[in-house]
Formats: structure tokens, C-alpha cells, sequence
């Protein structure tokens, strides 16, 4: 991180490995960096696309991936109606396309260095990418800070990663899974047909073991309001909480 | 480089001479912030002017609201890479706020600090001449909570990260002091114009 602080992060070209559906509206993307670079949990690139003409747009998208060292990352992106560049990346981006983008990005929405105290994640959609992001780092480096993650979908096949954080909860006892389904009924039963409430905080924070130090709340700024005032009924303290809002 | 296959929106012409470059025109608001929402009501609003620690002036929002108010209209450019065309704000200019607490120039540097926590820097010199206020409206109505309201700071002509949201004090400082986003990658000026993004940009 600090080292990234002494000098200008530059652009870097690089290419579309795989694409893989992840849901029915959000979509994975390995590009291989050509100078590949480390990154925190958490951090984010930005993209930039440019038209013949000269005209580019440029957006943020959070590392889905976490890797000790591997030259290729993963940004999962939702396709939004009329989206400029999550279009592109949906209808137009093929494996074999080369990206333009620079990062890592970001020094406040980040996993802990140590991380001790117990750990709330809130995620909806696409919000869920930078605290996968988290969880993979956290399972790489073994780490057995109780961290839970409350997650927001319309529908179970919504779920982005669903196998990968089923599978991580069946392992690890000190990692809570809670579903939030809002458009269905839930499968399991140890998960909520209601959107996120105080209600709903409280009793994922009595599966914790311990208070949560860092609390950190991802996905479009409605969702985050809800999300942040249901953690500040439930007892949580507002310093704590760190939000990463996509917009919109 | 040129994206195979990538044409864009295509802004239309009207206006695009106003958009920095890497920006792209928004008709919504977005929002983005560090952490929840504050809610704070008026009645408990204060507003204070430090040099280094001591505060000079606080104000609640009674005897702020009776400084003069001025009105301007601009172009506003948020680092995430949106920008919004002609904004309508109310608010009190930053001079008229020294005036009142009989102050001129105490030093060039300046901290805003938000109910938050959160803080940024700007030069005094991009808080004068009519470049910058705390404003208490958007387009003709109170400033939302989640635009900052009851107050925010409203720089237009830098990125809007600078433009602090529940702002609640203006501290003048002998150096150039990084605040919250300074600390943590990115510019200590953030001239659109120049693509100040990150540090070093
Ligand atoms: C730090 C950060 C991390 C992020 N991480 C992710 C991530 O991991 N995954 C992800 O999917 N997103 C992420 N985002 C959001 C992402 O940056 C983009 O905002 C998002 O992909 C939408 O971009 P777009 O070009 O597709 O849509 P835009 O073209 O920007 O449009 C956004 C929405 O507004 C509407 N709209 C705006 N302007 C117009 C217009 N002129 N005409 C018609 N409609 C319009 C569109 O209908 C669309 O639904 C992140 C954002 C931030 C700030």
C-alpha cells in the first residue's frame, strides 16, 4: 500500500482470460495483468474503455479475486439497463479482448492487517465483490477471526459465488453465512425472507462470539442506508462501520 | 489504446466541452460516502471556525442562517468519474463567514470537518472569491441527509470528494494538511481538469 502512495499508479493493458456467468445478471472476468501488482482485500481498479473517436469511459470495479501472487484477477460485474460499460462487458467482451486498466485502488474499505476481533460483512449483489474479496484472503492466509457475512439477493440463484460460500461455511466453523431472500422464499431455513432489519444484525451478531470491531457494507447507496441503519439499531457503533457505495 | 468493439454513449454535444476529461455526464445524483449516513437535526447543528485547535466562532444554525445567502449554479465532477451539469445551490460564501468572524486570511491552508469524522483539505485561495460555500440547499430545497444535509461544503471546481458532506468546521492550518480520502491514496488538490485523482496523478 504505502509503496503504491510514492508514486502515480499507471495504466496497464491487459487480456480476458475467461468470462463466466456467475448469475443471471452478473458476470466474471479473469484478465491477466501484464504488470501484475499485489493487492489488499477490499481494493478496487479502474477500467477504461475507448470508442475510435477518442471518447473513453472509465469505471471502478472491486477485485473479486485474492492471490498471494498471481498475475491474473477477477472482477465479477453486474449488467445494469443502459449501462455504458457493464454492457460492454456483458455483450460486447469476448476472451482474447485486451482491457485497459490501473490499480490496486483504495485505502479505507480494506481488510484488516491484523485481523483479530470479530468481522460483519453486508453485502447485496454485486456489492458482494470486495468482501469475497475478503474471505478469500481471509482462507488464504488461515486466519480464524470469526467473520460473518449477511447477504442480500432477490432470489437464491441471485447468489453470487453461492457454492464457494456455501462450501466455505460448511468448513469453517468461525465463518456465519446468513441469506437475506427478498423476492422468495427462502431454501434454507436458517435464512430471512425479508430485506435487512436491526432485528435481523442482532441475531447474526449473537452468532459471532464477540462484538465486531469492523463492520463493512457494499452494494448501491439504498442498500447501504438499509443495511447501515439496521447495524446502528442493532447496537453497533457508527465509527466502525465502513461502507463502500457503487453509486446510483 | 482503442477497446475492440467499444463505440460508448456518445454524451451528445451539448455540454461536453464542460466535462473533464474521463468523465462521463449523469442525470440522477449519485451517492457516495465513507460510512452511514449521520443523522443530525438542525436544532443540534453548530458550525465553527478554528485557527490550528482554538476555535474563533461557533455559530447554530439560527445565527448561521441569518449571514447572507448567495446562490450558484455549476458543473460538479466526482472522482468516481460521474459528472452533473448545472446544480443549483443556496448556501452562505465562505468569505462571508470569515467576515462574520472578523476574519481575513489567519493562514492559506484549510481543514473542513464533517460531523463524520471525515475531513479534507483545500487552499484557502479555492475557498475565496466566490468559489466555494457551505450550502443548506439543492435546487430550491433543503440539502438531503444523503447529499450531506443539514450543511456540506460545496467546492465545484475540484473533484467533489472536496466538497465535504455534514460539514460542521473550517480549520485553518499553518501547512497543508491531508484530510480523510488525502490519507488514503488520493490527490491533495483534485483539479478535475488535470485528472487529480490519486496521489501523484
Ligand atoms: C469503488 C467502486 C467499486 C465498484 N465495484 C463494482 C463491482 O465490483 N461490480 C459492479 O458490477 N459494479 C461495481 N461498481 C459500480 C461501477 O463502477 C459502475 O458504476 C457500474 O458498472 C455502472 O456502470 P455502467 O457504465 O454500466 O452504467 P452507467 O452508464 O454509468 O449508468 C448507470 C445507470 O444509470 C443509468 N443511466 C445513467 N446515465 C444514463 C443516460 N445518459 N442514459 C440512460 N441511462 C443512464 C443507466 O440506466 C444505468 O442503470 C463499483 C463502483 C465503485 C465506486
Amino acid at each position: 500500500m504505502t509503496e503504491n502512495l510514492a508514486q502515480t499508479v499507471p495504466w496497464q493493458s491487459c487480456v480476458i482470460t475467461e468470462i463466466v456467468q456467475q448469475t443471471p445478471g452478473i458476470k466474471s472476468f479473469f484478465l491477466r495483468l501484464s504488470k501484475p501488482f499485489a493487492h489488499v482485500a477490499g481494493q478496487h481498479v479502474d477500467v477504461r474503455l475507448t470508442a475510435p473517436d477518442g471518447y473513453s469511459a472509465m469505471r471502478s470495479y472491486s477485485i473479486a479475486s485474492w492471490a498471494i501472487s498471481s498475475p491474473t484477477i477477477e472482477l465479477a460485474i453486474e449488467r445494469l439497463p443502459d449501462g455504458e460499460v457493464s454492457q460492454f462487458f456483458h455483450d460486447v467482451a469476448v476472451i482474447g479482448d485486451e482491457i485497459e486498466l490501473r490499480g490496486p485502488l483504495g485505502g479505507h474499505f480494506l481488510w484488516p492487517e491484523l485481523a483479530i476481533e470479530p468481522v460483519l460483512l453486508i453485502g447485496a449483489g454485486s456489492g458482494l465483490v470486495p468482501l469475497m474479496a475478503m474471505i478469500r484472503q481471509r482462507r488464504a492466509l488461515s486466519q480464524v477471526v470469526p467473520t460473518a457475512l449477511l447477504l442480500s439477493a432477490r432470489t437464491a440463484e441471485d447468489v453470487l459465488f453461492s457454492e464457494e460460500l456455501h462450501s466455505v461455511e460448511i468448513s469453517d466453523p468461525a465463518f456465519v453465512l446468513a441469506l437475506a431472500i427478498t423476492r422468495e422464499k427462502p431454501i434454507r431455513a436458517s435464512d430471512y425472507a425479508r430485506r435487512i432489519d436491526g432485528v435481523m444484525v442482532k441475531e447474526i451478531l449473537a452468532q459471532l462470539h464477540g462484538k465486531p470491531t469492523q463492520v463493512f457494507v457494499c452494494g448501491s447507496n439504498g442498500f447501504v442506508n438499509v443495511a447501515t441503519d439496521g447495524a446502528l439499531l442493532a447496537g453497533l457503533d457508527p465509527s466502525i462501520i465502513k461502507t463502500e457505495r457503487y453509486g446510483g | 489504446m482503442v477497446t475492440r468493439g467499444f463505440r460508448g454513449r456518445g454524451s451528445g454535444g451539448d455540454g461536453s466541452n464542460r466535462i473533464p476529461p474521463g468523465q462521463h455526464l449523469v442525470e440522477n445524483f449519485p451517492v457516495l460516502s465513507a460510512g452511514p449516513t449521520p443523522s443530525v437535526e438542525p436544532s443540534d447543528w453548530t458550525f465553527t471556525v478554528k485557527i490550528g485547535p482554538k476555535p474563533v466562532k461557533v455559530w447554530d444554525w439560527s445565527a448561521f442562517n441569518a449571514l447572507p445567502k448567495t446562490k450558484m449554479t455549476r458543473d460538479i465532477h466526482c472522482v468516481t468519474s460521474w459528472s452533473k451539469l448545472d446544480t443549483t445551490w443556496e448556501g452562505v460564501l465562505v468569505e462571508d463567514i470569515l467576515a462574520d468572524a472578523g476574519l481575513e486570511r489567519p493562514t492559506d491552508f484549510v481543514l473542513a470537518h464533517s460531523y463524520d469524522g471525515y475531513s479534507t483539505n483545500v487552499p484557502l485561495a479555492d475557498l475565496l472569491s466566490g468559489k466555494a460555500m457551505v450550502a443548506l440547499n439543492y435546487a430550491g430545497k433543503p440539502l438531503p441527509r444523503d447529499h450531506g444535509g443539514p450543511a456540506r461544503l460545496l467546492v465545484p471546481h475540484l473533484y467533489f470528494w472536496k466538497s465535504a458532506k455534514w460539514v460542521n468546521a473550517l480549520q485553518f492550518t499553518t501547512r497543508d494538511e491531508a484530510g480523510f480520502w488525502e490519507l488514503r491514496g488520493y490527490h491533495m488538490y483534485g483539479d478535475p481538469w488535470r485528472q487529480q485523482r490519486y496521489t501523484n496523478d
